[in-house]
């Protein structure tokens, strides 16, 4: 067997959100429990036929646990594994593969963080580096600026080009109901908010909110039974490089070369074939890495690409159709509603900020500073 | 079998003697840092080695912070043996920090511990 041979092979047939933005009095399991009993409802199933289960919150190492206890149900696969902001990517290769090999029927992926109203700031899990602490770096911001600054210097990208991608981001959340931040946002107006770290503005980073996102995913076969037509999952692949940023040999290049590849091979796609892109935008650079790095421009020209207009409402390529971390929601690790989003631009329910024909999506997640990268290439039944 | 080395006691007994260390891959020869236990890649043995204090910035961005605290710097330095590790340049204006500047290594020491700094080149 090999990884081609999981193409198509199991479907996603359930999706949900709930309390992007601000969600006062709720913890983070209440936001996650509410969010996984939305989607197993949006996919017509109960809560007991859930049998794999996979989750991460933002400071609880059991979470596994607490979310199966929660729920009152016995998983035969709990997982609770951690890479970051792209964990939820991962879980779903891993779902697929347990799926696939029949030792689980139903997998429901999960997360809910209230650090918006709870905490105020990002809730990290990572633990301080020795070699890092005492040169201050405000992580991940820190880590980011220096990856950013290295573009610029290598290819000539500038603060307008990386802020158009928070412009373009804004012009999709304007579309988006759901979206945390609304309004008119320019070139200008980014490079008027306070510098966090050179290159990068306030408005360069991402969000800080509350909220959950879940997603159900099962087999071909019992996929055909589901509420919704389902959207079936073509490749998965993840890749990690490192954790500190001065580890990563090119700081232009990130794994998502890597997580790409192997989940194009998967799906047996190219870029040119995807019809809507939803990438973690932790901060701006990151849109332009992982374009570059995924294959939808070459490297060194994601500055000029994301600047042509390319990746906004009307572009050639849209990104982050629901407003991305940067205007939509950003409880922390946001991996998760990359996935939402690619579900629901391939089933027809994004509304206003819906691309007529869509069939083919790349969700794609980042974690850690520039770290763990995973690509989920999804595609409506026809594509199988 | 016990380690042979323990990378991070060892590193920082070091530099409260004065001295920047780096290990170094006894078959290889190839340079690392962080100190670790085994070489990354081969899993083989590794041995101290002083590093020349020598490097260039490779990246660099300014932290700023609410006035009337001053911004600060957050580098990475390509040491001239070859690895890269974070750090801080003192002695200059942190707006005037560009990529590629040389730097040479300094040991200072905050809150009772001991840390490499780098400072420009023709000031060392």
């Amino acid at each position: 067997m090999s990884a081609k041979d999981l193409r198509g092979r199991t479907a996603f047939v359930g999706a949900a959100t709930f309390g992007c933005g601000e969600a006062p009095g709720y913890t983070a399991i209440e936001l996650a429990a509410e969010a996984g009993r939305r989607a197993v409802d949006d996919a017509g199933l109960k809560l007991s036929d859930i049998d794999g289960l996979f989750i991460c919150l933002p400071n609880d190492f059991l979470s596994g646990l607490t979310i199966a206890e929660y729920f009152g149900i016995h998983p035969k696969m709990t997982n609770n594994s951690r890479t970051g902001g792209s964990a939820f990517l991962t879980h779903a290769e891993w779902a697929m593969l347990a799926l696939d090999a029949g030792l689980i029927d139903y997998a429901l992926i999960c997360y809910g963080s209230n650090q918006r109203t709870g905490a105020g700031k990002l809730v990290s899990a990572q633990a301080p580096s020795p070699f890092e602490f005492p040169y201050r770096p405000n992580n991940p911001v820190a880590s980011y600026a220096l990856a950013a600054s290295r573009h610029m210097h290598q290819y000539g990208t500038t603060s307008e080009q990386l802020a158009s991608v928070a412009v373009a981001a804004r012009q999709w959340a304007n579309l988006n109901p759901e979206a945390f931040k609304q309004g008119s946002l320019s070139v200008e107006d980014v490079l008027a908010t306070r510098l966090v770290a050179d290159p990068l503005h306030v408005a360069d980073c991402c969000l800080v909110t509350d909220g959950a996102a879940a997603v159900v995913l099962t087999r071909a076969d019992r996929a055909k039974d589901a509420r919704k037509t389902p959207v079936s999952l073509l490749g998965a692949a993840s890749a990690t490089w490192h954790t500190e940023i001065a580890q990563l040999a090119d700081l232009t290049i990130t794994a998502a070369r890597e997580s790409g590849e192997r989940a194009f091979a998967q799906a047996g796609l190219t870029p040119k074939d995807i019809d809507v892109v939803e990438l973690y935008d932790a901060f701006t650079i990151n849109t332009i890495l992982f374009l570059e790095d995924l294959g939808f421009c070459p490297k060194g020209e994601g500055g000029r690409f994301v600047s042509s207009g390319a990746i906004g409402p009307g572009g050639s390529l849209p990104v982050n159709t629901n407003g991305g971390g940067l205007s939509f929601c950003h409880p922390g690790m946001y991996g998760l509603f990359t996935l939402v989003e690619a579900i629901r631009q391939l089933r027809g329910e994004a509304g206003e900020r819906q691309i007529a024909g869509a069939k083919l999506a790349l969700a794609h997640g980042n974690g850690g500073t520039l770290s763990s990268q995973a690509t989920c290439i999804l595609g409506v039944p026809e594509t199988v | 079998m016990m380690a042979e080395v323990q990378p991070d006691i060892e590193y920082q007994a070091h530099l409260a003697e004065g001295h920047f260390m780096i290990q170094r891959g006894i078959a290889s020869g190839v340079h690392h840092f962080y100190p670790r236990a085994i070489e990354p890649g081969t899993g083989r043995a590794l041995e101290w080695v002083e590093a020349s204090g020598k490097g260039k910035v490779h990246s660099v961005t300014v932290i700023s912070r609410k006035p009337p605290l001053e911004p600060y710097n957050v580098v990475l330095v390509d040491l001239a043996e070859g690895p890269r590790m974070m750090s801080r340049v003192d002695g200059i204006d942190p707006a005037a920090i560009r990529i590629g500047m040389a730097v040479t290594a300094r040991i200072v020491e905050e809150d009772e511990r001991q840390f490499v700094v780098f400072v420009p080149a023709e000031e060392a």
